[in-house]
């Protein structure tokens, strides 16, 4: 059994006008955002067989990422090679999923080293993901903003992660927000974009639902929280309002917007309880990377550690695992 | 199955919760539990069974107690008293930490047990109950160490009978018993025939921790042995949670016997969704209301009011996040509704919905396995007259209905003989807090619902009950001041034929006085007052009647209670300028009933200065803000009761009437005032000095007449909120207060000396209001 990495029949996000009655009555309640988030994991508990299904499915979502200052062609590579196989074969092998072609949902990387990454994926079907407009903090003028997209989708990204323009979010300036991600949009051309909101940065809730808003309303293919360089990443309060907004959105357009949290997410329990939230809050069909994508670089090697103990009954060393 | 096929559907499966353990702890209990008395298990008399609601197995025997076992455990608890109280603060602190540590350790059995026993989700007992025993009972040892320091004045009850419902066994055990204890009482508890296991668990606790034997005795059985419990002689307070019939009845049963008495009892409480609310939000916190304990939970939010423009929408996403509901197996992790706690109230429910469909309300539910589990539900298109929205259900029904303005939802969540809680959606503060001013409800959640923490007093208004749970009010509840008995006195017979002679001097026509005016009694008669040198006058012959007028008119001066404080100081204060120019006067009157001249002009002063001290209280008998959770504001505002029956004391004519009056007033209740029927012109002479002083009509009005009779109509008038009296038909007043469950004082002629300083205090305060906890979280 191969797992396709998006459903066929998912259309793009063609965004719509700037509407800000979708967005400018909507408050959201922090206190009660926090008690429902804490439900998610508290509610729900996923055991034995069902639980490594569950950490196999979070192996599917991951845009496994390196963005730092000294990676290189090399670095790239192996983290490449860890997509591929992300799981070791013995591994695999003893929880029936050997022949099932897992790998992880897509490869992220600096624009400078998409090059590398698609190279080192050729023939996998892995995506690769290029974070772009000036990550992270997004401050260089707007037609270099596009002509890094643009340079970037050259290169082979079939993916790009913009990251938006705060200043427009926190001064409410929702017309230039709405027009600097509708330029991006069209500068990604077939790659899909991922907008990040930085919500660590944006602080309110009503904020953040508000700027989710305006990203889809421009023509995000996915929201995503963080760019991980902020002092907050992604957290379930922030994951929920996101996801109630493009809840929101798609009953109000029909389409069906995509969901990326970023940023600090390390553990194969945190996988768990994302997954509790989409499903709890969308439903199955947010299980799946054309909807749902987690940004993380240190997790799988939790998850693997954590299906090991499932495939053996031992505790595992990361040590034992290969590295990426 | 495999990890190819989960992941198809991307099921949780199961996650069951191991519960040899708590196995265990039954079969070696197979023969049966006995009581727990004096320290020690009985053998195990005559039993019952208890069931296991999710699976309908027998999982224990337990017994019923007789008259005699509840006599055994009363003698134990008395004789284990005085060493009790005797015990410093802290050492009593010291064993009620030994309770909450063991709680603690002993967590998941009592999670497990309690899950078992009541059907209520493990995610719920582990993560909900069992955590709150433990803060309660960490709370109270710190009132122990405290309670001579904060509550000074004031002593423990004695012996103190607890009955406890089912809905929450254990934590109901704690509330009850933890602040008992701390106050320096002992206690025999009783817990509820279907699911009285974790109150036994609880006493192997506390022998564990070497309590003292007799602090705490447990005593099981069914409504017969809680009857003999709570009217037990041996009894000097009664606290009961549980049903309002059940608790009308006890307030029946043990009028006139001196008990001390709380009463948390039946809600029907409204959740209230503005326009401007997170509706995300606030459907979750329906979840949080009526879908927790399978919604079989007295504060729970079961009449959600919806601002008419966004009720589709709500409706929509209630019905949607309902689909999302797992009812089934309370063991399992990912349950979250469980079974209903016994077939007897499951048809209960049945039979409610059957009735509510015939109404043709519209119906909507999700799914629930075979046996003892009912589904959630949503009813719509629900008017205030179904019986869905008038009765508690104690089920996991919740009705919606929409409201046009705030003052239409006001009206409508007050439109209810209950007042425990309600919830309050909107992110609008300023409308919040002008809502939970409005309610009439012991506890206001804004934003929130079922939040509980022991720093805060939990407990209703109306026929929800009176007294708290939680927090400083709660204590005060387990703590009496030392009361003298009064006499027994029958007063003279009144009549209303001509005197033989009139009275000497000034001839005044005193009449009754109602809604700011001066009336003629109803029934056109008066009677004659006597004086020492025989009649001084004429007064009104007030009846039923009379009192139905006052007490309309006092309904409508319900803005009283809103001024300020200070507001009602200031026309206090002009109340008594007003008294004091007239002082001579008032003396007079004093004298001509017998009194001398220099305890009249004593009596006079007296009364001039407690007007004052309670002008000055007026702004002054603040609320608190409790310390409870993070992020959440805990307002204890002090409201007054509404409208007062004060019958006075037949002595001090003038300064018993004033120290009646003058605390309900300066809290902001209106008053229907019965003065002494002996010599009721001292107050009648303040009709003047009243219209002077610039008090709204309606806010005080007098009806003279035979005490007795108009105590009567007082206490059994649903349209007064409470009730102090001072006479010899106390009993009756406690008897007769269960219609509406006013919350009464009665004590005997004699009891206290109005003269001296025990005729004034805080004590009247408490007395005239009421504790309304409003939790206001907060954060961005």
């Amino acid at each position: 059994m191969v797992m396709s990495h998006a459903d066929p029949h998912h259309t793009r996000n063609p965004g719509m006008p700037l509407d800000p009655a979708m967005f400018d009555r909507v408050r959201v309640n922090k206190q009660a955002s926090e008690r429902r988030a804490a439900g998610f994991g508290a509610r729900r508990s996923v055991k034995k067989t069902h639980q490594a299904a569950w950490l196999v499915n979070a192996i599917r979502l991951i845009d496994l990422t390196t963005l730092s200052g000294d990676d290189t062609p090399g670095k790239v590579r192996r983290l490449c090679a860890k997509a591929r196989a992300p799981v070791a074969p013995r591994i695999a092998d003893v929880l029936g999923i050997a022949d099932m072609g897992l790998t992880v949902g897509a490869v992220c990387v600096y624009p400078t080293m998409v090059p590398h990454a698609v190279e080192a994926l050729q023939g996998s079907n892995i995506p690769v993901a290029s974070v772009a407009t000036g990550f992270p903090a997004g401050l260089m003028p707007l037609d270099l903003r596009l002509r890094e997209v643009e340079w970037a989708v050259a290169q082979g990204a079939a993916e790009i992660d913009i990251v938006i323009t705060r200043e427009h979010a926190l001064l409410g300036n929702w017309q230039a927000l709405y027009d600097e991600i509708s330029a991006m949009r069209d500068a990604c051309g077939a790659a899909h974009m991922k907008v990040i909101l930085a919500t660590g940065e944006l602080e309110t809730l009503t904020n953040v639902y508000a700027a989710s808003m305006v990203a889809m309303q421009a023509g995000a293919d996915f929201i995503k929280t963080s760019t991980g360089k902020e002092g907050v990443n992604a957290t379930l309060p922030v994951s929920l309002t996101m996801v109630r907004a493009l809840r929101d959105f798609g009953e109000a357009t029909g389409h069906r917007i995509g969901f990326k949290p970023a940023g600090g997410i390390k553990s194969a329990k945190e996988a768990l309880a994302w997954q509790v939230l989409m499903k709890e809050e969308l439903g199955r069909d947010w299980l799946n990377p054309d909807l749902f994508r987690f940004g993380a670089s240190s997790m799988l090697g939790d998850i693997e550690r954590q299906l090991e103990h499932h495939a053996t009954g031992r505790y595992a060393a990361a040590h034992r695992h290969a590295m990426s | 199955m495999q990890i190819s096929d989960i992941l198809q559907t991307m099921d949780y499966g199961k996650a069951p919760e191991d519960s040899t353990i708590v196995a265990d702890w039954l079969a070696r209990h197979e023969n049966g539990f006995g009581h727990f008395i004096d320290g020690a298990f009985t053998d195990p008399g005559e039993t019952f069974e208890v069931q296991n609601p999710a699976t309908a197995e027998v999982i224990a025997h337990v017994t019923q107690g007789s008259e005699a076992d509840v006599g055994t455990a009363i003698a134990a608890a008395r004789a284990a008293q005085p060493g009790w109280a005797a015990l410093s603060g802290h050492e009593r602190a010291r064993h009620l930490y030994a309770l909450a540590r063991h709680v603690q350790q002993h967590a998941r059995f009592l999670a497990v047990l309690e899950t078992i026993d009541n059907g209520k989700p493990i995610r719920e007992s582990r993560d909900i109950d069992i955590p709150l025993v433990a803060r309660h009972l960490y709370h109270h040892a710190g009132w122990a160490e405290l309670v001579e320091d904060e509550l000074p004045g004031t002593q423990p009850y004695g012996v103190c009978a607890q009955v406890v419902p089912w809905n929450f066994p254990l934590l109901m055990l704690a509330w009850k018993v933890a602040p008992a204890l701390a106050a320096g009482n002992t206690v025999v508890l009783k817990p509820a025939e279907y699911t009285p296991l974790s109150a036994l668990a609880f006493a192997e606790i506390a022998r564990e921790c070497g309590l003292p034997k007799g602090v705490l005795n447990i005593v099981t059985g069914d409504g017969a042995t809680g009857a003999a419990l709570v009217g037990h002689e041996g009894v000097d307070k009664v606290a009961f949670t549980g049903s309002t019939d059940v608790g009308k009845t006890i307030r029946k049963q043990i009028a006139g016997s001196g008990k001390g008495l709380t009463l948390e009892l039946g809600g029907k409480s409204p959740f209230v969704v503005f326009d401007d609310a997170d509706l995300d939000a606030a459907v979750e916190g329906v979840v949080d209301a009526i879908w927790f304990n399978q919604g079989q939970v007295c504060c729970a939010g079961a009449r959600v009011l919806v601002a008419e423009g966004v009720e589709d929408a709500f409706t929509a996403k209630l019905r949607a996040r309902m689909d999302k509901l797992i009812v089934g197996d309370p063991l399992d992790k990912n349950t979250d509704m469980g079974a209903i706690v016994h077939p007897v109230q499951l048809e209960r429910i049945k039979s409610l919905m059957a009735q509510g469909a015939a109404e043709n309300v519209e119906i909507t539910q999700g799914t629930a396995p075979e046996g003892c589990f009912y589904p959630p539900t949503i009813v719509t298109n629900v008017q205030p007259a179904s019986i869905l929205s008038t009765e508690e259900i104690f089920g996991p029904v919740v009705t919606v209905t929409p409201f046009r303005t705030p003052s239409d939802a006001v009206a409508l969540a007050n439109n209810t003989r209950y007042g425990l809680a309600a919830s309050i959606w909107s992110e609008n503060v300023n409308l919040c807090l002008d809502i939970a001013g409005q309610v009439k409800a012991g506890v206001i959640w804004i934003n929130c619902t079922n939040v509980f923490d022991a720093g805060a007093g939990f407990g209703g208004y109306r026929e929800s009950g009176f007294g708290r749970e939680g927090g400083r009010e709660g204590m005060q509840a387990y703590r009496t001041t030392p009361a003298k008995q009064g006499r027994d006195r029958t007063l003279p017979a009144l009549t209303a034929t001509p005197q033989d002679s009139g009275p000497q001097g000034l001839d005044r026509t005193a009449k009754l006085f109602i809604g700011g005016k001066q009336t003629r009694p109803d029934g056109g008669y008066v009677y004659g007052v006597e004086g020492k040198n025989g009649p001084v006058g004429l007064a009104g012959l007030g009846n039923r009647k009379d009192i139905r007028n006052a007490v309309e008119a006092a309904s409508k001066a319900s803005s009283w209670g809103g001024t300020t404080g200070h507001n009602r100081a200031q026309i206090l204060y002009y109340l008594a300028e007003n008294l004091s120019a007239r002082a001579a006067e008032f003396a007079d009157r004093l004298t001509s009933f017998g009194q001398s001249t220099q305890r009249a002009e004593a009596e006079v002063e007296t009364a001039i200065r407690r007007t004052f001290w309670y002008a000055a209280q007026a702004d002054k008998f603040d609320g608190a803000v409790h310390a409870t959770k993070s992020s959440h504001v805990t307002l204890a505002m002090n409201e007054p009761l509404g409208v007062m029956g004060l019958v006075c004391p037949t002595d001090a004519p003038l300064l018993g009437f004033i120290s009646l009056v003058m605390p309900a007033l300066a809290m902001g209740n209106r008053v229907v005032a019965v003065p002494s029927q002996v010599h009721p012109l001292s107050a009648t002479d303040l009709y003047q000095v009243i219209e002077t002083s610039d008090v709204p009509a309606g806010v005080v009005n007098i009806v003279t007449g035979s005490r007795d009779d108009l105590a009567t109509t007082l206490a059994q008038h649903d349209g007064v909120d409470g009730m102090w009296y001072v006479g010899s038909a106390g009993a009756m007043v406690e008897a007769e207060s269960a219609g509406n469950l006013k919350q009464t004082w009665v004590e005997g002629d004699g009891a206290r000396d109005w003269t001296s300083p025990e005729g004034q205090g805080r004590a009247f305060l408490h007395r005239a209001t009421q504790v309304k906890n409003i939790w206001v979280p907060y954060g961005v």
